[in-house]
């Protein structure tokens, strides 16, 4: 991962990622505005920019394997409606994307040899970008590509991989084929290919700047970016929804949504109450937000369903603070479990205490202690 | 049928112990009503502006403050276990000799089915309190991880970041908020249970038991404290303790 891109000795020069924003009639303005904004999204200091600015000028561009599993593809079609325009151009002319299926113009023999080409050509070069998680069971037949299963695609790309990037909930974390009772045993690729770092781009789908911060990263840096414990880069997912959440201030305040169509929800107050799932979730919602800073979930008036969280589909209901709790039926909140605890524990004090004063009514009345003089006068009988 | 005036005072709670247990209870209290409080905040509904009120942030700021002081007394707790006296001691808690678990028996026998009119003598508490003090213990450590695993991501100190690695374990923090909150439940039926069986034992037994937990003295009939078998390290002989000889000699009791 910290080796520097080496220049492909056989190949011919191939441009650079500037040399062919140029081409494509970017402006040395635009280039320059769209590294400041990048390197804000990631979370640069200026001179990481300048850094940025450099490695895009001298940079070739780099070979991308994307592989897609079992998925939904809305990870590609987040990429693609980011409000830059050079984001999209990224995915499209800046990484050189040489295998996806969906944007694929080959097909059939043609597209897997294409995938075999790249992975030959550019043994330890190439970046793999994973959408989608790997079904194990029967022997994963549940997604099989050209008579291959996905696990053994995976596997045979990812070991010459430079670096893997798993985008969305799906490849992070299985996502809803992976939820009870995940039927095709649906796996993450970080399960899959063990001992490997790998970017967790987690969100269903991530946010595309995100995904664009992601990439940019390893194109500058050369190296992958700081993750967290769960394998997610810090610079989108160190913060909770809830800490970057406008409506913050209703919460501390006590003011929440009792329901959908109540005055509350219309005053904005905070959607803790149904559902919300920010104060549990990580992702840069709140502040990069969606479709080029416009909106977010909540901002809209839903509460957030933690979908860059793992096994999400299986804290529900979304709709409901706390999970049901597991094991008793899907009626049962932890609330009825213990109001019928704390009942029971009561009905069986009472009952035991009735009992008490009827089985035990010689102990207690003859106790010395309550009535001394009556004990010893007994005591004192021949 | 004992004839009177023949109660011994013992002095089994000592100070310490009873701080803790009235600082533990005040403790599980508030953390009890602020975590529910956090977990079905009420409606209000009102006009003012949300910079104009904190009260939910006041509510989770007692239930902070309140877990740092259930973690220092817990602490002190366990340090006691070691220095403090016999019916402290950190043996009776876990089941090491036949006796206690004779004691157990003995206890289901006399005091929940009732089959018996004599009181199982034990000075400290007796085997299944010991036992059951021990499984809060247990719940108490894990009411200290998960919670300071889910105060974790907003504190930088050193005490929450220690417990980062619970969450994961629970698969979700929302996971981990469940079993967390399901524990509060587990305590409410603790304290019913407790607070009832400490009336029980006072009423029917006449020991002091509940006065104990404030002054730190109970009260045994003589035969029962002079051949010792009230609980502590060197007891669970139970009601098969032999006989005292007679003018056996009180030991004596620590001084206050």
């Amino acid at each position: 991962m910290q080796t520097e891109i080496q220049p492909r000795p056989a190949a011919p020069r191939e441009e650079t990622i500037y040399e062919h924003l140029c081409a494509r009639g970017v402006s040395r303005r635009e280039f320059l505005s769209f590294c400041a904004w990048m390197g804000a999204c990631i979370g640069l200091e200026q001179s990481g920019v300048a850094q940025m600015v450099q490695a895009l000028e001298t940079r070739r561009r780099i070979p991308v394997v994307w592989l897609h599993f079992q998925e939904c593809t809305c990870c590609s079609e987040s990429f693609l409606r980011s409000s830059h325009p050079i984001v999209a151009d990224i995915l499209l002319d800046k990484i050189s994307l040489d295998y996806t299926e969906t944007l694929l113009a080959a097909s059939g023999h043609q597209a897997e040899q294409c995938l075999r080409d790249t992975i030959t050509k550019y043994r330890g070069e190439y970046l793999l970008c994973i959408e989608g998680s790997v079904p194990l069971a029967e022997d994963g037949v549940y997604c099989c590509i050209g008579g291959r299963t996905a696990k053994q695609i995976v596997e045979e790309v990812a070991a010459d991989a430079k670096a893997i990037i798993a985008w969305g909930n799906c490849a992070c974390s299985g996502c809803v084929q992976a939820a009870k009772p995940n039927p095709t045993v649906a796996t993450p690729i970080h399960r899959v290919l063990g001992g490997k770092p790998i970017v967790n781009v987690q969100g269903c789908p991530p946010i595309a700047e995100v995904m664009a911060g992601v990439l940019v990263h390893l194109l500058t840096f050369d190296r992958i970016p700081q993750l967290d414990a769960h394998g997610r880069p810090k610079a989108f997912y160190s913060r909770r929804v809830h800490d970057t959440c406008y409506r913050r201030p209703n919460y501390d305040a006590g003011l929440f949504v009792e329901s959908f169509d109540d005055e509350n929800a219309r005053k904005g107050y905070c959607l803790y109450k149904v559902g919300c799932r920010g104060p549990s979730t990580y992702n840069s919602c709140g502040t990069i937000r969606w479709n080029g800073g416009v909106s977010f979930p909540i901002q809209s008036g839903h509460p957030c369903i933690g979908c860059s969280e793992a096994n999400f589909w299986d804290n529900g209901p979304f709709y409901q603070r706390l999970p049901n709790f597991p094991g008793f039926g899907i009626e049962s909140t932890a609330d009825r479990l213990g109001v019928a605890a704390v009942g029971a524990a009561a009905a069986g004090a009472a009952a035991h205490a009735v009992l008490t004063n009827i089985r035990k009514r010689a102990e207690i009345g003859e106790q010395p202690g309550e009535n001394a003089e009556r004990a010893e006068a007994k005591a004192g009988q021949p | 049928m004992y004839a009177s005036h023949d109660y011994q005072r013992v002095y089994v709670w000592q100070q310490p112990v009873r701080w803790f247990h009235w600082i533990n209870a005040l403790c599980i209290t508030v953390l009890g009503v602020t975590g529910y409080l956090i977990a079905h905040p009420p409606a209000l509904l009102s006009g003012a502006e949300a910079s104009a009120g904190y009260w939910f942030g006041t509510v989770r700021f007692a239930h902070f403050l309140a877990g740092y002081v259930f973690v220092a007394n817990f602490l002190f707790r366990i340090y006691w276990a070691f220095a403090g006296n016999k019916y402290a001691n950190w043996r009776n808690f876990l089941p090491l000799t036949r006796a206690q678990f004779r004691q157990v028996w003995d206890v289901l026998r006399v005091d929940i089915l009732q089959l018996s009119n004599q009181p199982v003598p034990a000075l400290g508490h007796n085997a299944v309190a010991y036992f059951t003090y021990a499984g809060t213990g247990l719940l108490t450590l894990f009411q200290i991880g998960s919670g300071f695993a889910l105060y974790a991501p907003m504190s930088e100190a050193w005490l929450p970041q220690l417990f980062v690695w619970v969450t994961p374990l629970f698969g979700s923090e929302q996971n981990l908020r469940l079993f967390h909150y399901a524990v509060m439940w587990a305590f409410a039926v603790f304290t019913v249970i407790h607070v009832y069986l400490v009336v029980y034992h006072d009423y029917v037994e006449g020991h002091g038991v509940l006065s104990s937990i404030i002054g730190g003295w109970k009260f045994m009939e003589k035969r029962h404290a002079q051949a010792d078998p009230a609980t502590g390290i060197s007891g669970f002989r139970g009601r098969a303790a032999p006989a005292p000889a007679p003018g056996a000699k009180t030991p004596a009791t620590p001084a206050r």
